[in-house]
């Protein structure tokens, strides 16, 4: 990929690299001399919403920046697929299941009570920013019907009535100090 | 150049031996844990780390503990079995931490099954040995005289009925390899023989001999193995497993998904060794096409046809990609096979990109295309390629053939559309995944506008198989038009939640009833649903109905990639019509305008019929729209999206009818706002006396 040269160069890119950490504009730069270097966009804004936890607006704009992608094509790319975010999200993601095993088998009741439980709708975030609740396609686990992930926990066969308890223990986990400290 | 190739692989297999051979782990006592994000998530990481410490606390150096993909018994997770040597495998089921220390002590160390936690203990008998029949519905090898009876007999005159167990199996591939004669193959456990019985006189011979001397009967060995054989040794006792046939998923289970010793082992990269070694590209080609593979992904293009048309292309770059973005809601074999067993996926895009390489005219990438959502899948596949590598079988110069040949992994991320192989190619480019129109075909101008084959993970999956086994064999098993099996991801309501495959031609009654157990608690089962959001529902009066990719189109709905997902009395068809049309309303990319304006005025229609709103010709309207889209729509998604919602019509036109006209849900399920607000419904009433009372 060739970079061009335009008369602020310089600053453009000191400005975007300073908004990413070190190993994501070695990533970048790794791709520069591919047969295709627009190829490696995905997994580059995986790698910052790896990093970040979402896809923020300055980010998207250095990414845009030393990929030489023009601005409006990252952001139809990064608001395309569902998997990636432009808000912050919640220390905890909930992810309630609604694959055709699990709706059948009564995820809509457990994901109204989980509304219920946090007072908030999916796509929002707790007011105490411990819980972003998403509701996924289909997780893959569909032999243990009607599933919730909480962060990487998978909770197999819920019931509604299990919710409070399940939320209770991350609000726990997250009060605690992280370990070590 | 052949015999370099031959040998350079002898050399791998005798290696691979050789490592296995150091663990000489056949005599010893071995508990296998199953490990993958179905088993995680039913708590198998914790059971492990209890049989470790277990094992470090007795002592004991001749206890291993081996992890295993999963074999799709999903809704008794985890699974452990526990091996004795010489002795029949024992599998138990929802094991805990604390059901793992009791099999432990009691099992492992003191030699007696703990029989509260084994696999469908009901059925669970302490037996000598086990005897499977071959068959399957469409056997043509079946012999004149009932060969399972006259097993029957010979074991009680014998006076062996207490200790032995009789069992019809599915097919096990076998006849296809040899000459075609009337015989039943008949595999003895633990003993692990293979018979070839041809005359009544064999089955006394068998019983006398070997169930009651102990000594098995050399020359009834059949030579060749069932290619499912180790697959039957370790779980064939449960039926469940052993009405099933399985090729793609033959390793799936039985082999340490990290380990590319074990597969190697059990035959993995032979069929790769043979066609580097022997085959020419074209040759390769005519053996895929012979054995009637077809595409896996759900659309059954015969794998053969695809091939040939891309190594028709004169180019100097071609692709060759695994789509494994399994986005159907319900769908889980792809995710299985590649944490259970990703080399023979592999091994099945090498050998399919040396088919279209030209005999090396054109150089070849590959790109596995996984979706996000499976990190323990893109893990498994990461370390399945850096082996591969290590070992000399991707790379430069694969085997000494000078053939070159390497892979590459891009992730999904989130969108249902990119299946969609044009989609998917968008998405590799680094771009909106959002198809385009075809023709040109991937095949002449796919990736960055180089000839590209694009085959799902269990279309690869089965390649090695084809080419070991042999084309004729593979096309077999199956029926005329599809050849070999398919692997289904059964859920829903259903006993038996799991992975089955079976082979092409089993009615979806031996699915759904025999493998699966039916609808729990009793109730009658209403539909069974194929294809996902691109297929249709199969009422329980066509339950009969082969699965094979032109009935079940045929019927109404696709095979698709595998979701089956079932449906008893307790489900609204109409509920489920609308759930479908959300999710692909949602997942509509927006390029078209029959797929994007049409699907959302479907699901309008159908979220109005469930709030008890619907208008007397609504259902008229769904299927005027859903026809259109059908024909207008760009690509594979919108040409499908109808499916559900017209199925549904065609099969259960009363329950909308009633949803409509009556503004009644027949289950109870539809939610019927308009109804229960306003009382009495003035709307309702109206509507009754205008359709002429029709209740």
């Amino acid at each position: 990929m060739s970079v061009s040269a335009t008369d602020n160069w310089p600053k453009v890119e000191a400005q975007s690299k300073s908004c990413l950490p070190e190993r994501l504009v070695k990533l970048i730069e790794s791709h520069r001399g591919d047969e295709n270097p627009q190829g490696a966009l995905i997994e580059v804004l995986h790698a910052v919403q790896g990093h970040f936890g979402f896809l923020g607006k300055e980010e998207l704009d250095a990414v845009a920046q030393l990929m030489q992608v023009p601005a409006a094509k990252v952001t139809g790319v990064a608001t395309f697929y569902h998997f990636f975010r432009l808000r912050p999200r919640g220390k905890y993601i909930i992810n309630v299941c609604m694959g055709t095993a699990c709706y059948v088998k009564g995820a809509s009741a457990v994901a109204q009570r989980v509304q219920q439980e946090l007072g908030i709708e999916f796509g929002e975030t707790s007011p105490d920013g411990i819980f972003s609740l998403v509701s996924s396609r289909c997780i893959g686990t569909c032999g243990l019907a009607p599933v919730v992930m909480i962060g990487e926990e998978v909770f197999p066969k819920v019931q509604p009535d299990q919710i409070p308890a399940m939320l209770a223990k991350y609000k726990k986990l997250a009060a605690e100090p992280p370990p070590g400290d | 150049m052949a015999g370099d190739v031959a040998a350079k692989y002898n050399q791998l297999a005798q290696q691979a031996k050789e490592t296995l051979a150091k663990r000489s782990e056949d005599e010893k006592i071995r508990i296998q844990v199953g490990w993958a994000t179905c088993e995680s998530a039913a708590g198998a990481d914790d059971v492990a780390e209890a049989f470790r410490k277990h094992i470090l606390e007795s002592g004991r150096s001749d206890v291993v503990l081996r992890r295993v993909g999963c074999t799709g018994r999903c809704s008794r997770e985890p699974i452990v079995s526990v091996m004795l040597p010489g002795k029949m495998p024992v599998k138990y089921e929802q094991v805990t931490g604390e059901l793992a220390g009791e099999i432990f002590h009691s099992h492992v160390l003191g030699g007696s099954a703990v029989a509260s936690g084994i696999l469908d203990s009901d059925a669970y008998k302490p037996l000598k040995y086990e005897l499977y029949l071959c068959g399957g519905p469409k056997c043509q090898h079946r012999l004149p005289w009932d060969a399972k009876q006259a097993f029957k007999d010979s074991v009680s005159a014998a006076g062996l009925e207490h200790e032995i167990a009789l069992s019809d199996a599915s097919c096990f591939g076998l006849c296809g390899r040899a000459a075609a004669e009337d015989v039943v193959f008949v595999l003895v456990r633990p003993s692990n023989v293979v018979y070839r019985v041809t005359r009544p006189e064999d089955v006394e011979e068998i019983v006398q001999k070997h169930l009651k001397g102990g000594r098995p009967v050399e020359q009834l060995v059949s030579k060749d193995e069932p290619i499912s054989r180790r697959f039957f040794d370790l779980y064939g006792d449960v039926a469940f497993f052993h009405q099933q046939s399985r090729i793609a998923l033959r390793n799936s289970g039985i082999i340490d998904p990290r380990s590319i010793e074990e597969y190697i082992y059990y035959r993995g990269f032979a069929a790769l060794a043979k066609v580097l070694g022997e085959a020419k590209p074209a040759s390769v080609i005519e053996q895929i096409s012979q054995s009637n593979l077809r595409g896996r992904g759900g659309a059954g293009y015969p794998t053969g046809t695809k091939w040939r048309m891309a190594a028709s292309q004169q180019a100097d770059r071609k692709y060759i990609i695994c789509n494994a973005d399994e986005g159907d809601p319900g769908a889980f074999m792809d995710r299985s096979m590649l944490e259970g067993d990703p080399f023979s996926v592999l091994e099945g895009m090498a050998i399919g990109a040396y088919a279209i390489s030209n005999g090396g005219e054109s150089a070849i990438s590959g790109y596995f295309y996984i979706r996000a959502e499976y990190p323990m899948a893109i893990k498994r596949v990461t370390a399945a390629i850096g082996l591969a590598r290590k070992w000399g079988l991707l790379g430069k110069n694969i085997l000494d053939s000078g053939f070159d040949f390497d892979v590459d992994i891009r992730l999904g991320a989130g969108a249902f559309v990119c299946g969609e192989e044009t989609s998917l190619i968008h998405s590799i480019q680094g771009e909106r995944g959002q198809p385009h129109i075809r023709p040109p075909y991937p095949t002449t101008k796919g990736l960055w506008g180089k000839p590209t084959v694009i085959n799902n993970v269990e279309t690869l999956a089965n390649v090695p198989a084809v080419i070991d086994f042999g084309p004729k064999w593979f096309s077999q098993i199956g029926t005329e038009r599809s050849g070999g099996t398919k692997v289904f991801a059964l859920a829903g309501k259903v006993r038996h939640t799991g992975l089955v495959e079976v082979p092409m031609g089993t009615t979806l009654r031996e699915i759904v009833f025999d493998i699966g157990g039916g609808p729990p608690g009793g109730v009658a089962l209403k539909a069974v649903q194929t294809g996902g959001p691109a297929g249709g529902v199969i009422p329980a009066s066509q339950i009969d109905t082969i699965v094979d990719f032109d009935t079940l189109t045929a019927a109404g709905s696709i095979m698709g990639s595998g979701g089956m997902i079932v449906m008893d009395q307790t489900d609204c068809m109409v509920d489920i019509a609308r759930y479908y049309m959300s999710f692909s309303q949602d997942e509509s990319c927006g390029k078209c305008t029959p797929c994007r304006e049409g699907t959302m005025r479907m699901l309008e229609i159908l979220t109005r019929i469930c709030n008890g709103e619907g208008k007397s010709d609504d259902l008229d309207k769904l299927e005027r729209l859903g026809k259109l889209i059908k024909k207008a729509s760009l690509c594979g998604l919108g040409r499908a999206a109808p499916n559900p919602v017209l199925s549904t019509l065609k099969h259960f036109r009363h329950e909308y009818e009633a949803h409509v006209n009556e503004k009644r849900c027949p289950v109870g399920k539809c939610p019927m706002k308009a109804v229960t607000r306003a009382e009495p419904v003035p709307s309702a009433v109206q509507f009754v006396a205008e359709s002429g009372g029709r209740a």
